[in-house]
Order: C-alpha cells, then structure tokens, then sequence
C-alpha cells in the first residue's frame, strides 16, 4: 500500500503533496507504514517527545476512524490503518528504548541476547557480590540487607551513565549517520536491559 | 473476528443511537440538541430489563414484561445473558451454578439456550433486546433507526466483543462503534466541562467490573490503561443473599426449593428489593411467600457489608494494578467517576473513595451514564459532536502459539486502538501450501493459560522448498477492539486466503444464516398477526350472523340465498384454523356480501320497530 510514493492522489488525480489527506481534494491517502513518516518526522533517535506528542494528537484528530466515520469504505479501510499505524509509532518511538530498537532493526540488527562483551568485566565481580548478598538475606543475615541497598544505588547510578551513553550516542547517529554508532547503541542497550534485571533483582530481594 | 463490511456509501445519513446493552438493564440514548438524553421505552420507564421471555404463542417478550415472566414461566424467560456472550460451553460452569440456564443439546460446538420448545444463541437473545431498544428510539424519535453505538465492559475479549456485535447486527443494526463502558461514562461527564486531567472510572455494574484512567487533553480521551474482572458484579451480591435465604428456607421449613424455579426467582427478587433498600435504609427485610409457608428475614448494614466486603475488595486489585499500569500514582488522579447500580451501594462508595484519596463524582445518574456516553460517541461518528476524540486501549495482550505451547507477544494489552503488528511466517516442510495460526488473548507464558482467540489458516501458498515461502501477516485490531487478519506473500505481493476459525462463537455464515431466519421470524411474526387480527373480525361477523339467523329478517330469504350464507359461513370456519389472513379476509367480505340483504332487512325492521315504538 505504498501508492502515495507518485503523490498522485488516489481520488481527484491531482498532487496529494505527501500529506495524510490530498491537498487538494481532502481524501484520505494510502498511509505509510514507516513510523517516522506517519508522524511527519525524519528518521533521528534524538527526538523532542513534546513536539512528537503534539504531533501525534494532532494527526489522530485527522485521521482516526471516528472523525473518518462517514467517508468513503477505501478511505475508511485506509484511516484504520493509518491510525493504527499512527498509534503503533508513538508507542514505538515515545520510548527512547523501543526507538532505538525500531531503528536498529530498520538497519537490519536483529535485536537478541546480552552478549557477555556487551556487560562490562569489571560488573562481574559486583554482580557475584550482589548475589552472595541475596543469599545471605534469603538465609536470615539481616547485615546483608545494607549491602544490597548499597548495590541497588549502584546499579541505579550504572543505569543512569547508559542512559548518559546511549543520549550521546543517538545525537552521534543522528549527525552521522555510520553503522558503528548502531552497534554501540545495541551494546548499551543489552547493557542497560541487564542492569534493569539487576536492580530488579535487588528490588525483589529486599521486597521478600 | 472482524470480517471486511461492505459498504454501500450510504452511512453518512440516518441517526445514530447510543445502546447500553447491560447484564441487568439496557438503554438507549440520543444525542440531543445540546445534551444525550435517554429515551424511555413504552411504558415509559428509562431502564429495560434485560430479559427476554418466549411466550407460548410464539411471540417474544422484552424487559419488565418479561420480567414478570421470569416468575411465572421461568422455564421460557432468561436473564443476565451478557454473561454468556462470546463464551463456550466448557468455561460457563459457574455461570450455570449460579443462574437457571438451561443448556440445549449439541452445544459443544455453539452455545444454545432452551427457551421453551426453541433455543436460541446468546447473541440472539442480546438481539431481542437491541430489537426493544430500536423500536423504543424509532417511537420517541418518529424515524427508522438503523445505526447504532454499543456499549460493552472494557475488559470484554475479542469473542464477547464480536458476540455484542453479531447481536447488533441480528437486530438489524450497524453497529458503528462498539465503545467501552467506562469511557463512554468519562465521555458523559466530560461533555460540559472540558479541561485537562486524569480521570478514573470505577464501573461496578450487574455482572462486571472495569477500571478505566483516562487522561483528558483538550477533547481527547485518552485511555491510559484498563482493568477488570468480566465475572463481577451486583449478581454476586444476590447470589450471596440468595444463598443465606435458600439455607435459612431449608432449616426453616425443611424443604429445599432449589429445584422450584419459580420460588428461587420470587427469592431473587426479593433479596434484590432488600439489597437496594440497603443503600439507602440501615435495614431491610427479605420476604418470600411460597404456599402456605412464609419466609421473612432482617438484614442490617452491618451484616451486609461483612457479607459483601470480600466482592468489594476484589475490586481494588484491579484497580492498583491499573494505576500501576498507567502510570499514575494515586496522587495524580483528579476526578473519580462511578459507573453502574452498583455503586449506589455506601461500601463501595467508601472503598473507592479510600483508595483513589477521591470524593467520586455522582452527579449523573450510574445506571444512566453508560447510555449517555454512548450517545455522545454516536454524536462524534455521525458529526454532530465535534472537537472531541476517544482513544481507547486493548485490555489484553494478542499473542500467537509458537514451540512447545508458548505464547510470542505480538500487541500489548493498554495499547492504543487500532494497533497492529507485522508477523513474517514460513513453511517447515518442502511443498507445505498451507500454514496455521494459533491467535490467543492474555497474559500468561503458556497457550493453555490464555484464551484461545482463533486459528487462521494460511491457505493456497505456492510449493516451495522448507522456509522459503515468505507469508507476511497483520494482526489488526480495530477501533472496536476486535482482531482483524490479513496476510501477503511477501515476495510477490500476493494477497493471502485466510481462513479463520474462531474459537468461540460464531461464524459469519452462522450470523448471515440467523440475520436472515431473524428477517424471516420478524415476517412470520407479521403474518402471525395479521391471521389473528383478520380471526378477530371473522368472530366478529360469525356471531352478528347467528344472531341474524334467530331474526325474522333470516326467514324472509330465500331458501336459495340461505344456502349460500351456510355455505359461505362453512367455508370461513374452514380458512379460519388456517395461517392465511389473505384467505380469511376474502371470506369476510364475501359473506359481508351475501348477508348485505339480510342486515338491510335487519335495519329496515328495526327502523319500524323503533318508529312504532315511538308512536305508542
């Protein structure tokens, strides 16, 4: 469904002027299925999420079946779409994670397991600790407990550095462009997902 | 499952209803000039009861008439049907300990229900209580009504979803919109004071419960996230009681009336009176008069709100983990709006209050707002409301079986509507043409814990070595919450047969087929009354003309003109014990014509008996 790429609109044959309805007629277009070009925006991982909401409200006002309810079936068949396809895309790429992930597998990385070299060496030792205090806990040593909360703070803080990498990282993307900035971007991200078990981990220890 | 609709481009005129179908009452709304309004029905009540009773001379009864029914042919009569819609014979024990359903035989495969000497699906009988709600907006609004928005309980699966709708459709409406509960009650209140906020709507109704938290954005409704219990409601309340007067019965008079359909339904009824003077009264008594034997009890608050706090407090995990989901904390919430009879109850008032830190907002009536809101959704789609948008979530997760009875996540529950995923699927062996989807709705890791949506077959896929075919599948779910599935190879382009077979309820043939026997019923039902209409005068001028026989007028004929009325009064009690009026009408007038002398006859004597009289 990609007869938008003429921009000749479907229904009076004249120049739809790439918007979600002809300019000149009003009817409804053939959606995209890319996220970024639903939304409007060119394709970037550092992205202002107001502007991207106020967009996204924006084209739900015109595109939504409800405001296309009394229209023709083809363009009622293509507002379903378009907003699914709308709905699908601010729920994607409001989340600077999930972004990440639809860029990445727009560029063909397939998005998988932590690989041991994307958990640095030095965690290692810090995640052994942190288990022996789980134990420690489970088997009654109350001591244990200062320990864990100290190593909850820590993964908290490692969590917030990622966070402080992969910012860095998009805005390098975003001006450069190179398929080395991905591959950082998906170490970080194991990263960041394997300290999110961690601390969840930790969290569930002191909560039991 | 959603099936494309043709659509003939008529849909831009014509009104549109608003339809509450609820578990205990259902309504139907308008949108007025300014404001929706309810539309009461014939006897003028705002609320219908949601009973439908199978008379014995064929017609159907809707609503307090049928209620009546339900005590004195319990057999024919059934209520609380929305707790059936969309589900399976397997998973409906409880519902059948709870309430007098009487299961057909051979419902393995549809769910059917006995209604005297017929049976009838959950969506037909829902049908005859949308048919109510049609006729009752056609009277008050002077105009044929063939549109309408539906109402269903947030938490409905896909299966209840398209159950609400075949009923829409088997009463002859276009369903335009099926619209969840508590945001069409969020709708209601937002009409007249639109600003910012988070909302949260507590809808505690006949036979379910949802939690909705809404986020208000200059005339978008945006839900954040649902949750709810589809098997919870002010039924449970009754069954309670309803236990304690059975138990209470039993030791009383040692007799266990289980088993006596009529007394369980005037018990019923009775506990329900006594519930709903409890919302307002510190006591109330259950009466019950069975025979010669009377069963009386006094029920204080007290007793009932210990007896009911565990159904309240199964509603409040719900809603935390709602919150949680949303991403709200308790703090953020601006307004609380209750929804449905059951709030009317002080305990729950207080439990929602307690925990959302919120007095909630019961300016509109909570048996009326599902309706209202309604009728302003039928306002949005038919253009008469403007500037106000709905966008509503998906309550459960959509899923698909993969190895070993796993379920891959493909749409998340609490995701906007429409939403849609893109699935690639592959054959496994050489020359393979067809592939089959297992689709299932929940949340749980494994098939068998989750509900079974559908099994799509991909179908007619060219031979081709293992895992080279490319079969590209999107999972669509719709405004109205209902899946929609359509599928390419996509290498070539090609559009995919998809066969669906749904899990549970029907499937469009077994729709078209009860669309078409209801047309064919509602013809019947019309040919039924024009015979009973046309047997009618017949009595009529049967008897004007036996008494015209004891007449002098009578031996004034002739012998030949006699015969001829004998013959054609014979005639008429022949055609009268058939079906056809056309037949019975005819006869009519023939004999009206025959005896047009004898009643002249008749006239003129009388005349001279009446002139004699005066001159004496």
């Amino acid at each position: 469904m990609n007869a938008n790429d003429n921009g000749v609109c479907w229904s009076c044959s004249q120049t739809a002027g790439g918007e979600p309805l002809c300019a000149h007629c009003g009817a409804l277009q053939p959606p995209p299925r890319d996220y970024f070009a639903i939304l409007g925006v060119t394709p970037r991982l550092d992205l202002d999420l107001t502007d991207l909401q106020k967009r996204f409200y924006d084209l739900s006002r015109r595109l939504h079946p409800d405001v296309q309810q009394r229209k023709s079936a083809r363009e009622k068949q293509y507002s379903l779409e378009a907003s699914a396809v709308l709905n699908d895309a601010w729920r994607t790429l409001g989340d600077p994670v999930s972004r990440a992930e639809y860029v990445l597998r727009q560029n063909g990385f397939e998005i998988g397991d932590t690989r041991s070299r994307d958990v640095p060496a030095e965690w290692l030792e810090e995640v052994f600790e942190m288990n022996m205090a789980i134990e420690e806990l489970d088997g009654g040593d109350a001591a244990a407990r200062g320990q864990l909360e100290l190593a909850g703070k820590r993964f908290a803080a490692l969590r917030e550095e990622t966070d402080r990498e992969l910012a860095e990282q998009f805005r390098r993307w975003d001006s450069t462009g190179n398929r080395e900035t991905l591959e950082e971007i998906r170490g970080l991200l194991n990263r960041r997902r394997y300290i999110r078990n961690l601390v969840r981990d930790v969290e569930k220890a002191l909560a039991g | 499952m959603g099936t494309l609709e043709i659509d003939f481009g008529d849909s831009a005129k014509g009104r549109v209803v608003g339809i509450d179908l609820g578990t205990t009452n259902s309504l139907v709304a308008y949108m007025g000039v300014t404001s929706p309004e309810v539309i009461p029905g014939e006897d003028g009540a705002r609320l219908t009861p949601s009973v439908v009773s199978y008379g014995a001379s064929g017609e159907m009864v809707v609503g307090n008439r049928a209620r009546l029914a339900l005590l004195t042919h319990p057999q024919r009569t059934v209520y609380s049907i929305k707790r059936l819609m969309g589900r399976g014979l397997a998973d409906i024990g409880e519902e059948l300990k709870l309430f007098p359903f009487r299961i057909a035989a051979g419902s393995e495969s549809v769910l059917r229900l006995e209604l005297g000497e017929r049976s009838f699906t959950p969506p037909e009988i829902s049908a005859f209580v949308l048919r109510q709600m049609k006729k009752n907006a056609e009277a008050h609004l002077g105009e044929p009504v063939r549109k309408a928005v539906i109402t269903v309980p947030a938490y409905f699966n896909d299966a209840q979803r398209q159950a609400t709708k075949d009923a829409g459709r088997i009463a002859g409406l276009e369903v335009l919109r099926l619209v969840n509960e508590p945001t069409a009650a969020a709708l209601a209140y937002g009409l007249d004071k639109r600003k910012d906020g988070i909302v949260a709507v507590y809808d505690l109704g006949g036979g379910t419960f949802d939690i909705s938290i809404l986020k208000l954005h200059d005339g978008i409704f945006e839900v954040l996230a649902t949750h709810g219990d589809t098997h919870l409601g002010g039924d449970d309340i009754d069954n309670l009681l309803l236990e304690i007067g059975l138990e209470d019965i039993a030791g009383e008079w040692g007799e266990d009336i289980r088993g006596n359909h009529e007394a369980v339904q005037r018990l019923r009824r009775a506990v329900i009176e006594a519930k709903e003077r409890l919302s307002t009264a510190p006591a109330a008594r259950i009466d019950l008069e069975h025979g010669h034997q009377h069963y009386r009890r006094e029920i204080g608050r007290e007793r009932f709100e210990k007896l009911i706090t565990p159904i309240v407090e199964r509603t409040l995990g719900p809603c935390r983990a709602c919150l949680g989901d949303a991403g709200v904390a308790v703090e953020e919430i601006d307004e609380v709006v209750l929804v449905g009879g059951s709030t009317r109850i002080p305990l729950v008032r207080a439990a929602v209050e307690r925990l959302f830190r919120a007095r909630p907002h019961t300016e509109l009536n909570p048996e009326e707002v599902v309706a209202l809101g309604a009728a302003v959704q039928a306002g949005i789609l038919s253009g008469e409301v403007r500037d106000q948008l709905l966008l509503d979530v998906t309550p459960l997760s959509l899923g698909i079986e993969t190895m070993g009875g796993l379920v891959s996540k493909i749409i998340h529950r609490n995701s906007t509507i429409p939403a849609s995923a893109t699935e690639t699927f592959t054959t496994a062996v050489e020359g393979q043409t067809n592939v089959l989807i297992h689709v299932v709705q929940g949340e749980r890791e494994l098939v068998k814990d989750c509900r079974s949506l559908a099994r799509f077959d991909l179908k007619g896929i060219d031979p081709m070595p293992a895992g080279m075919a490319r079969i590209e599948v999107r999972f669509l779910i719709d405004a109205n919450g209902i899946l929609n599935v359509s599928a390419r190879e996509s290498r070539t382009g090609k559009e995919q047969g998809v066969e669906v077979k749904p899990s549970y309820g029907l499937t469009e043939e077994q729709v078209e087929g009860m669309i078409l026997e209801s047309f064919q019923r509602a013809e019947e039902d019309f040919e039924a009354r024009q015979a009973r209409e046309a047997r009618l005068e017949a009595d009529t001028i049967l008897s004007a003309v036996e008494r015209a026989r004891q007449n002098d007028a009578w031996f004034d004929l002739s012998e030949e003109e006699q015969r001829a009325i004998v013959v054609s009064i014979n005639e008429l009690l022949v055609a009268y014990h058939s079906e056809d009026h056309r037949l019975i009408r005819a006869l009519i007038d023939k004999l009206n014509t025959q005896t047009m002398k004898l009643a002249e006859t008749m006239m003129n004597t009388a005349v001279r008996t009446a002139l004699k009289g005066t001159k004496v």
